[in-house]
């Protein structure tokens, strides 16, 4: 059997990974540079595509076209997300049934923009192995429903991988452990990434790998702590400076990577401060652990629910948890910890990187698939219950929750009207008791039934859900014994033609060749000096003397001439040169507003009093 | 084939669950998909549908109340799920506390409604929703012992009284999970999502 690889297709970073065939363990693949996480950012430009580390860079220059945490977006509709789309600097469309993305006159789906980062992926274990990759484990949340499953196997579809399964992350995070670190017993999985949440609960018995709940929240993450520190950071902003940055895009996105910046620093530190420079001030802050924990104390307390709901499911109590894993970069936050450590009273686990733990899985998986471990399985289930819609509105449900899976169920259907051929359904996913308030998988339509009284016919439908979590359906007319014909209509996703089209087009998206990409990385770098440069001067005139004004001057006049060349290397030299002329520059201002803070805390203190 | 013979069960309700656990992991080992990718795709779909045919067999088989429910549907040639298998009704002997209960559910809304909540009125409630949650794993019990067991141990003619016993049980019991679910929620004690859960 060909190589298969792991990967997880993050919110935030995505990264690949593969089982070591002598030590049997599961490694990360790194890129040429050594970085092991692939951000999920995608840019667009009239130059081509950016993913990654370059495209990041994009973010605050180029925010229109600068594509991040599609993940949010995955099989998902239109009023699923217009909630949050104001606090996203890009266009957001709506499509039929799933969203698109509007990149100038170009329209893009969000399938395509994950195939754009899992090409990368690809691309990177090609380089590492120097061998073609086709097939390949996918991890997604456990809570996601089937759409986005849907969704993330199109997305490989259309980077040129087949994705032989969709895996659970929380799951894929026990298999990781399970290589090493777990024994037997029962394992709670608390999984926090960028913008998913998860909880599996696990029983692990003589290598078989057992979840016996599941639950989470699609919608909840770092993501959404970064954007209560940014809400607090305008407020702030509107108070001490009488700016609103509210609908400036640019500052939006510098508020939120310094946001974010300042979240990761006080994991480890109980204090903190943002320096960001706007074209009329610069706002300074300090910002302390016990400030950031009220902003997110409510986000992180809402995690608790899921977890006490998959422990009823499952027939347990805290006390019955033997191991807590903690899984993805949020919960490194020191709250999140806490919480976690107090609902299940004991200690979590961490031993293993919070980033790289589900691609390890992955690619255990991978291997599983392979036929390379034999000793170890994985019993998923799916998180949500399965029904159709009946008479009133009222959801049956043929599929339980947290019912491990593959699994099937029959139901029997009939005409209500004379010489009726053709029968619907509609097939929902949720634990609602109303199909309004359940997410529309699809409707289906029985066609082709033989024309008889009222009642006579009888259709058998068999409700499959693969080990993927990806439901399949089938119906035979018991009577005649025919397979009846079904035309399914996907409420959320792309149509068996548009991934074709897609999978040809990829190949207009696909990156810029290396030459190309190095380039226009320089230009970009150079774009965002010059910008950085000019905004200064006009701030900090004042602070240096004619002879560095005209140094600056010179170094600027060379760099925008070396940006209008072919030239990489020129470009690189003339934007070190520039940084190295500004570095006083920098110094006196970073000085200077330094002391305005101090000044600002001092007239607050004496006001105080 | 059924869901008792998936196991190589006799069609009984004494069912060993750590056996059944053990029996469930070996049959997982030798039909579960993971096991079969690189096999011809027709025998990749003959091992999904066993495997599918397995994990619906342990679902319905791991609990013991679960199981009488599959039982039932079993022995009534009710295969599929269509219709429930019971209508929950309330219990003849609970009929007047049954009003009472009514009758303090519809002030608890009442007040939930206005602006304060009666203390009186909720505790009431709460007591009567203890009595209930009694009730109910009584009826459990009883459907888990004597009730299984006059099934397990009747001679064939009894089995149409046990399977009638069987179905006035758990049409008991869903009838009191549903009052019980709806004194919670007036209570405000249950969580979002767990009701409809119960209700399954």
């Amino acid at each position: 059997m060909s190589r298969i690889v792991g990967i997880d297709l993050g919110t935030t970073n995505s990264l690949i990974a593969y089982v070591d065939e002598k030590s049997g363990l599961p490694r990360v693949i790194p890129d040429r540079d050594g970085n092991v996480l692939l951000p999920s950012v995608v840019s667009f430009s009239g130059d081509g595509v950016l993913v990654g580390a370059a495209a990041r860079r994009q973010l605050v220059r180029r925010p229109a076209a600068t594509v991040y945490s599609v993940k949010r977006l995955m099989g998902r509709g239109y009023d699923d997300v217009k909630e949050e789309l104001r606090y996203l600097p890009f266009k957001v469309l709506p499509g039929e049934g799933i969203v698109k993305i509007a990149i100038g006159s170009r329209e893009i789906t969000p399938p395509e923009v994950s195939a754009i980062v899992l090409r990368s992926l690809k691309e990177r274990a090609e380089a590492h192995f120097g061998e073609p990759i086709a097939k390949a484990v996918v991890t997604v949340p456990a809570y996601f429903n089937d759409g986005q499953r849907q969704a993330t196997k199109d997305a490989g579809r259309i980077a040129g991988l087949d994705v032989v399964r969709i895996l659970n992350e929380p799951t894929a995070a026990s298999l990781a452990y399970g290589l090493q670190r777990i024994h037997e017993g029962v394992v709670a999985v608390y999984d926090l990434g960028g913008g998913t949440f998860d909880i599996s609960i696990l029983r692990v018995k003589e290598g078989v790998f057992e979840v016996l709940a599941t639950n989470g929240n699609t919608h909840l993450g770092g993501d959404d702590f970064d954007r209560a520190i940014v809400l607090w950071l305008l407020d702030d902003i509107r108070t001490r400076h009488g700016a609103d940055l509210g609908s400036d895009p640019e500052a939006l996105q510098e508020l939120r990577l310094a946001a974010e910046a300042a979240k990761i620093r006080l994991s480890a530190d109980d204090r903190t401060t943002l320096t960001i420079p706007f074209d009329a001030f610069t706002y300074h802050r300090e910002i302390t652990r016990a400030e950031l924990d009220g902003l997110i104390e409510q986000l992180v307390d809402s995690t608790l629910l899921p977890c006490r709901m998959a422990l009823a499911d499952a027939g347990l109590a805290p006390a019955d948890i033997d191991e807590v894993v903690l899984v993805g970069g949020s919960t490194r936050v020191p709250l999140v910890r806490r919480r976690v450590h107090e609902l299940f009273g004991k200690a979590p686990h961490s031993q293993l990187n919070p980033d790289e733990v589900v691609a390890l899985g992955a690619a255990v998986q991978a291997r599983i698939l392979a036929g390379g471990i034999t000793n170890m399985l994985l019993l998923d289930v799916t998180p949500l219950s399965l029904g159709i819609e009946t008479l009133g509105g009222i959801v049956s449900v043929l599929i339980p929750r947290n019912t491990t899976i593959p699994t099937h169920a029959r139901e029997m259907f009939t005409t209500s009207v004379d010489g009726q051929r053709v029968v619907d359904m509609h097939v929902v996913q949720g634990e609602r008791e109303l199909a309004k308030d359940c997410r529309s998988l699809a409707r289906f339509e029985l066609s082709g039934v033989d024309p008889m009284p009222a009642g006579m016919p009888k259709i058998e439908v068999v409700f499959l859900i693969d080990a993927n979590g990806i439901l399949q359906v089938t119906a035979t007319e018991l009577r005649t014994g025919k397979a009846a014909a079904i035309e399914v209509r996907p409420a959320y996703g792309l149509s068996e033609a548009d991934v074709e089209r897609m999978v040809e087009e990829s190949f207009t998206y696909a990156e810029a060749d290396v030459e190309a990409r190095l380039l226009i990385e320089a230009r970009n770098e150079a774009d965002i000096v010059i910008t950085h440069v000019e905004r200064a001067l006009r701030q900090g005139e004042a602070l240096v003397g004619d002879d560095e004004r005209q140094t600056i001057g010179a170094a600027l006049e060379a760099l925008r001439r070396a940006r209008a060349t072919e030239d990489r290397e020129l470009i690189r030299e003339a934007t070190t040169a520039m940084n190295r002329a500004t570095e006083h520059l920098a110094e006196v201002m970073m000085d200077a507003a330094l002391k305005a803070a101090l000044a600002s805390r001092r007239a607050d203190r004496v006001l105080e009093k | 084939m059924d869901h008792f013979e998936v196991f190589g069960l006799p069609r009984r309700l004494a069912i060993d669950g750590a056996e059944l656990q053990r029996k469930f992991y070996e049959l997982s080992r030798r039909y579960h998909p993971d096991f079969h990718q690189a096999a011809p795709p027709e025998q990749q779909a003959q091992a999904l549908e066993a495997s599918a045919r397995l994990n619906a067999a342990y679902r319905a088989l791991r609990d013991p109340i679960a199981r009488i429910e599959y039982l039932v549907r079993l022995e009534e040639g009710r295969e599929t799920k269509e219709g429930a298998a019971v209508k929950p009704k309330a219990p003849p002997e609970l009929l007047e506390e049954m009003f009472e209960i009514q009758e303090s559910l519809q002030e608890a809304k009442a007040s939930n409604r206005s602006s304060g909540r009666d203390p009186g009125a909720r505790a009431t409630l709460a007591g009567q929703r203890d009595r209930l949650v009694a009730r109910y794993r009584d009826e459990e019990a009883r459907l888990r012992g004597p009730l299984s067991a006059a099934w397990d141990d009747g001679v064939p003619a009894e089995r149409g009284r046990a399977i009638a016993g069987f179905k006035d049980a758990l049409a008991v019991r869903a009838y009191l999970r549903t009052v019980i679910d709806d004194i919670d929620q007036a209570l405000g004690e249950a969580e979002e999502g767990h009701v409809s859960h119960r209700r399954h």
